[in-house]
């Protein structure tokens, strides 16, 4: 008997695994091309495979530039602005939905309405006002403009608007003030939208490019993808280091990404209404 | 005579809002006026901004060549990026959809160019690019009989090379929309097409792409939005050529390239919020003949 082939299946799988293929295979090249000494390195035809792997690409990019401490700087900054965006967007987020106040529609209205706008539009007042302020080359201008961002109102906004009102009449009923409302009721039903917003303001602030390049100049403030910018202008035939630097920029998201996978591509649905 | 709000102000409020509505004062409210204004003069940040009218515009549409050669590339990489890019991102979500078991392994694998940073992957694309000899593009290129380019280098090369890269880099973005727009659609649509005797190809371009017009009206705008302001990877990919920030003879130059060098290289800052006001506008322009053009099909 003839077993019956499905060739529909065949051709779909062979698709999806071709594309797979070309998704990962720069992926591999980078880390191969990372651990590659020169002379495997510049070779034609080039090898698929390393026969003397080095760990030197690695060492350069940590010894020859300050890559350790461009790592702390992505971290602290990513880590400042995401615990901010959870406590401001929070708090916003529930005085948009639950609390009256004079303005609150325009106010709202105008936050979200922003969103639409180009983010060049920003960038020169942008700057203006941070030189203004004294804060070029500094923390306080990698940090403050994006403590409290209106995508992450929006979203606690929507989520918080989801939650029964008698639910803060009890509250209300039971003595609780609107800040111990906000502490002990709302914070604790409001987390899984505040995962979401830690996971992407988190994953925007470590991969974010053109503010901290127009703000920081000096080779101590810089970020990790400022750094690897700077690798491909100035050590432009040094391949190896420099993918040695983006898989730096790369794995720390990829892990993250790898744990919460679901998360991060539902995400993605909510995060989409931003631009 | 005031009138008095139909309910009971809670001034606490303004407590819950105050950090968020100063900073948006202050970096977003503000910032959009005084780019307005700053594009009515001229402005270096050393001496205080001088009042010059609509010059900057006349200059910049008038005749300001690098401004038309920026318009255009911008365009032609819209235009070459997101048809391709959706119709890809499609077609494997479509196929997708087929399996009935390992789907979200291949959400992952088309997925993580979402999660690296623009700029890691530019990186590694130069070094695929790279070339004639050593690059691994050009060397599979020679395998395939074909000759191969020296894609960063040669004027009509830089836009596609560019335009690879973001396609790849956007495929699994699109294609996780495209994916749950496909699961939401009636089993019963393909049923019925199968009974009338539809190929494959024929469900999916009568059935899955019909409904999926809304979730295709929405990744298309987002695309075409987001292609227009093209940045990190144009920055990178012609970073390090010895030219300026556009390439080989502005051959890579975008918009926000232009508005970068203008403003942050040359600090002309008047003359790059005029850029800046004239991408918003294009944006905003693009976006509704977008919709219109979608919607009424």
């Amino acid at each position: 008997m003839r077993v019956k082939v499905n060739w529909r299946l065949v051709a779909v799988v062979s698709v999806l695994i071709l594309g797979a293929l070309a998704m990962i295979l720069p992926y591999y090249w980078m880390v191969l091309s990372s651990i590659k000494p020169p002379e495997e390195l510049y070779t034609y035809p080039p090898r698929f495979v390393v026969l003397h792997p080095t760990l030197k690409p690695y060492q350069e990019l940590f010894t020859l530039l300050p890559m350790a401490r461009s790592l702390l700087n992505s971290l602290g900054v990513a880590a400042a602005v995401t615990l901010s965006n959870m406590l401001f967007c929070s708090m916003a987020g529930y005085a948009f939905a639950k609390l009256r106040f004079p303005g609150r529609d325009t106010m709202f209205l105008a936050l979200i309405s922003s969103m639409m706008i180009p983010w060049q539009v920003f960038l020169i007042p942008g700057f203006v006002i941070v030189k203004h302020l004294g804060w070029l080359n500094t923390f306080w201008a990698l940090i403050v403009p994006n403590l409290a961002m209106p995508f992450g109102i929006f979203l606690c906004r929507q989520y918080i608007m989801s939650i029964p009102d008698g639910l803060l009449e009890a509250a209300r009923i039971d003595g609780y003030h609107e800040l111990g409302i906000y502490w002990h009721v709302i914070l604790p039903l409001v987390t899984p939208a505040l995962a979401t917003l830690a996971i992407f303001t988190f994953l925007s602030q470590w991969n974010s490019f053109v503010w901290p390049l127009i703000i920081i100049q000096s080779s101590e403030m810089r970020t990790v993808p400022l750094l690897l910018a700077v690798l491909n202008g100035q050590f432009g035939a040094n391949f190896a280091m420099i993918m040695a630097g983006a898989l730096v920029v790369t794995l720390p998201m990829l892990i993250v990404f790898l744990a919460f996978q679901r998360q991060f591509i539902q995400g993605v649905f909510l995060t989409s209404i931003r631009e | 005579m005031l009138r008095r709000p139909s309910y009971v102000s809670q001034p606490i409020a303004f407590l819950f809002i105050a950090p968020a509505v100063v900073l948006f004062v202050i970096f977003i409210f503000i910032p959009i006026f005084a780019s307005l204004y700053l594009s009515f003069t001229a402005y270096n940040v050393i001496q205080p901004p001088r009042w010059v009218g609509l010059d900057n515009f006349i200059a910049l549409l008038g005749h300001d060549p690098r401004f038309w050669k920026a318009f255009r590339n911008t365009l032609l990489y819209v235009i070459g990026v997101v048809p391709t890019g959706t119709a890809i991102a499609l077609i494997l979500a479509a196929a997708l959809e087929e399996l009935s078991r390992g789907k979200q392994l291949f959400k992952v694998l088309y997925f993580i160019p979402t999660v690296t940073s623009v700029v890691a992957i530019a990186s590694v694309w130069k070094w695929l690019f790279a070339g004639e000899k050593y690059g691994l593009i050009n060397y599979l290129l020679i395998q395939l009989g074909l000759k191969p380019v020296d894609w960063l280098l040669s004027p009509q090369w830089v836009l596609p090379a560019i335009m690879i890269m973001s396609v790849w880099a956007g495929l699994g973005y699109n294609m996780v929309f495209f994916s749950a727009g496909i699961s939401t659609i009636p089993q019963a649509l393909y049923e019925a097409a199968k009974v009338d005797g539809a190929t494959w190809w024929g469900r999916f371009w009568h059935v899955t792409v019909p409904m999926l017009r809304p979730t295709l009206v929405f990744v298309v705008v987002m695309a075409v939005v987001n292609s227009f302001q093209v940045f990190d990877q144009v920055y990178i990919l012609t970073s390090g050529t010895g030219e300026g920030i556009g390439g080989v003879l502005d051959s890579g130059l975008t918009l926000v390239s232009y508005l970068y060098d203008q403003g942050f290289t040359k600090f002309r800052m008047g003359y790059a919020s005029a850029i800046a006001y004239v991408i918003f506008g294009s944006v905003f322009g693009l976006t509704l003949v977008n919709i219109r053009m979608l919607r009424s099909r």
